[in-house]
């Protein structure tokens, strides 16, 4: 990390063609670039057509739009991938063990390894759950590991999504938008599949269904309704799912079990594969403001009648004050020095870090510990003075409430554009699926770009695109 | 099935076909205009009662002109049965159900909307109206092919089919309360010049123009012509045909679900009563009263679809 030249996937830091994407270059030599472009836009209208579109917060409810998507893929070799994913599976074992732990003896705290205060002050840590032990032990069904590359072999996790991580649909739909579009290119390159996540994604919900449920446990997925940014995802899921796209409305508690209004009555469901926050999600335990819950749903999790995914309270996970923890919380619960790196982070709570980071704003990224979706969130290089002054304010009235870090040299890849290939960087966010019988990694995950060149900023929300992401069978 | 999502294809089907019949009733009206036959104002705002949407013209009109009522059932966001509206309603339905649609049925409805706005985004000129308002037709009949070719025939083509049929029967039987006193007996059973203009233009709000003339004879009158859109069961916009094939649909869930529904035993009750007759018993039960009645029926068995399957809390 620091000063030197920044690593490009495609074309190393020296210029040289990197293996994996050795076939797709020859490839992309013998196209005609008019016909790339004519390409790009036949993707744009696909995507239009199908309707994989989000909707901008803070905007008329109308307005849906398309997260721009690059035809150039970013290929991962074999092997790359299989050392990568083994620091994943460690580390979401170790989230998840964590969380039984917080919500039951908290042996780390007793072990003097996590301050009390992390947690018993931790806005994102659920008192309901104390006690509670979810079915099959998992509180973490799916989670999205933000990555970061720096180098060929140096990988860094910027943040865990243990709560309700999106863009799967995407990594799917870019997939099926690049077989229909360029099938050739899958004839020349053995790359993995990713079609298979909605059954494994299914399968493992299922595992997880409560003891009550019968020998095919009915699954359904909880949605906060049409004008949410990740709709579309939703209804993809269900579909692909072949399982109920559910609103707050259409259920309640029935005999002790959350049912389902149906055009013969009430049917329970066993396994709710919930898209929404943990304070929308039951007005009598939560956030009574709420419509998109259930009420009383929380009563029949405790009781035993179902299996919420991911379980309440696994917030604390994503949570930033949390993560600079993280190296320790792998070697905690597994015993194992961890494979994965985190970003070193300072923590602003604490008065000599949070000296550092004033003296360093402009050289730093400092995001809110619960912050998301790069809402919030300051880069020192590329702010102004004045927005420097402005957030060095906000920052010393509630310093708790923030993380810094070093800005990283992000990895690039190159995307299609006007004047032929330009390097952009990227992030990487594989999806990973926990159930009772184990983990599942789908090969590739979401790849973000930052379209402006130069930019650090990937979030879709703020003018990010996506890329096909293929891990090759070595 | 989710009661949400039998009442998502419920509408969204309805709104299809009300963007489809509004887009006929513009058509017929501009029709008759260019004939110069029917005083033609009171032509617009006929048609605008046909379409249910005069008093919301009113409330946001001083005056009644051709070019403001076009504009008011085409595309006005502020008319929420306007062809712009209800295809976005349709679409907004669709979304809403989309884990019950097939690829291809939500790719129809989704491409009908983006044409719909790219082609409604401003005012249509009266030379490219009758290019829009088939464009806005066939994009409805790619829906309902794809849904015809594609739906599995279980309860979630049964919902959509019974919006279809109700939005349908509902259409007819206003295109007649707006129009009956054409059709009396009263009335010259030769007709004069105005005469045939007006039963034109009932006939061509049903697209039924050239069925009837097949059938009935070039020199059918009123008579046949309320024979044609009540009674007969050969001609898809009928009162009769739509009755039947909500009956169908209904009796086919009934299969499924294996109850009846209230709707069921109520469409078998109208049928036997005032659907199998000839059309002398309508004429004698008086035509106005006749389609008085069929209108109220119509909205009573949308409410017990409704109540009975569980569409709402």
């Amino acid at each position: 990390m620091g000063e030197e030249s920044i690593f490009d996937e495609m074309w190393g830091r020296a210029g040289a063609l990197r293996e994996p994407y050795r076939s797709f270059n020859d490839w992309l030599g013998a196209e005609d670039p008019k016909r790339l472009r004519a390409k790009q836009r036949e993707a744009e209208d696909l995507f239009r057509l199908t309707g994989i579109t989000f909707n901008v917060y803070g905007r008329a409810e109308a307005e849906e739009r398309l997260i721009p998507f690059d035809i150039i893929p970013r290929i991962v070799s074999g092997g790359e991938w299989l050392r990568l994913s083994r620091g994943i599976e460690q580390r979401v074992r170790a989230i998840n063990a964590f969380l039984y732990d917080i919500y039951h003896g908290q042996e780390m705290i007793k072990a003097g390894r996590l301050p009390a205060e992390m947690i018993s002050r931790n806005e994102a840590f659920l008192p309901h759950m104390i006690g509670v032990s979810p079915p099959g032990g998992i509180y973490t069904h799916i989670v999205g590991i933000d990555l970061v590359r720096t180098g060929p072999d140096e990988f860094y996790v910027l943040e865990d999504n243990a709560r309700t991580p999106s863009g799967v649909s995407y990594m799917l739909e870019n997939r099926e938008t690049m077989l229909q579009m360029f099938p050739e290119l899958f004839a020349r390159n053995r790359v993995q599949p990713v079609q298979t996540y909605p059954a494994d994604l299914l399968r493992s919900l299922a595992a997880s269904a409560p003891q009550c449920a019968g020998s095919n446990p009915t699954v359904a997925v909880l949605t906060p309704g049409i004008y949410n940014s990740a709709y579309f995802e939703h209804a993809f899921l269900a579909d692909q799912m072949g399982v109920e796209l559910v609103e707050g409305h259409d259920l309640r508690v029935v005999d002790g079990r959350v049912a389902m209004r149906t055009t013969q009555g009430y049917k329970p469901i066993d396994v709710l594969y919930r898209r929404v926050d943990d304070d929308f999600l039951d007005p009598l335990n939560f956030n009574p403001e709420s419509a998109l819950g259930v009420p009383g749903i929380m009563d029949v999790y405790r009781a035993g009648g179902i299996t919420i995914a991911n379980a309440p309270g696994t917030g604390i996970a994503d949570d930033k004050a949390i993560y600079s923890y993280m190296p320790e919380i792998v070697e905690f619960y597994t015993g194992e020095r961890p494979l994965l790196g985190n970003v070193p982070t300072w923590r602003c709570s604490e008065p000599e870090a949070l000296a550092h980071v004033l003296a360093h704003l402009d050289e730093l990224v400092v995001k809110e510990v619960h912050g998301s979706g790069g809402y919030g969130m300051l880069i020192g290089p590329t702010s102004s003075k004045k927005e420097l002054a402005a957030f060095r304010q906000k920052l010393m009235a509630r310093p708790s409430n923030y993380i810094a870090q070093p800005t990283l040299s992000l990895s690039t890849v190159p995307v299609f554009s006007r004047a032929g290939l330009s390097p952009r960087h990227v992030d990487l966010r594989p999806f990973v699926l926990m159930g009772p019988d184990g983990i599942k990694i789908t090969p590739g995950g979401l790849t973000r770009v930052a379209l402006k060149k130069g930019s650090l900023v990937v979030n879709s929300s703020q003018g990010g695109g996506t890329k096909d992401t293929w891990v090759l069978e070595d | 099935m989710l009661g949400k999502t039998a009442n998502g294809l419920f509408w969204m089907y309805r709104y299809l076909e009300r963007a489809e019949n509004t887009s006929r009733l513009i058509e017929t009206g501009q029709r008759i205009a260019l004939t110069r036959l029917g005083a033609s104002d009171d032509e617009w705002r006929s048609i605008l009662q046909t379409a249910g949407v005069a008093a919301g013209y009113d409330a946001a009109h001083e005056t009644l002109t051709k070019d403001a009522a076009i504009d008011w059932m085409l595309r006005d966001p502020a008319n929420p049965s306007s062809v712009l509206s209800s295809i976005a309603a349709a679409r907004q339905n669709a979304r809403m159900v989309r884990t019950a649609l097939t690829h291809e049925v939500w790719e129809a409805t989704n491409s009908a909307y983006m044409r719909a706005q790219e082609l409604l985004s401003r005012k249509v000129g009266e030379r490219d109206l009758p290019g829009v308002l088939g464009t806005i037709r066939q994009r409805a009949a790619l829906v309902r092919g794809a849904t015809q070719g594609t739906m599995l025939r279980n309860d979630i083509y049964d919902f959509a089919r019974i919006g279809t049929f109700l939005e349908r029967a509902d259409n007819t039987a206003r295109i007649l309360d707006v129009k009956y006193y054409v059709l009396l007996p009263s009335a010259s059973s030769v007709g004069s010049a105005v005469d045939n203009v007006q039963w034109e233009t009932i006939l061509r709000a049903v697209s039924g123009r050239g069925g009837f003339r097949m059938e009935y004879g070039a020199g059918a009158g009123p008579r046949e012509i309320a024979q044609f859109l009540i009674l007969d069961r050969r001609m898809p916009r009928s009162l009769a045909f739509c009755m039947g094939k909500i009956r169908d649909n209904l009796e086919y869930l009934a299969g499924a679900y294996g109850e009846r529904s209230p709707a069921l035993g109520r469409v078998e009750d109208i049928e036997q009563t005032f659907l199998r007759r000839d059309i002398d018993a309508v004429f004698d039960f008086g035509l106005y009263e006749f389609i008085q009645k069929q209108l109220t029926l119509l909205a009573e068995i949308g409410r017990q679809i409704e109540v009975g399957y569980r569409f709402y809390e």
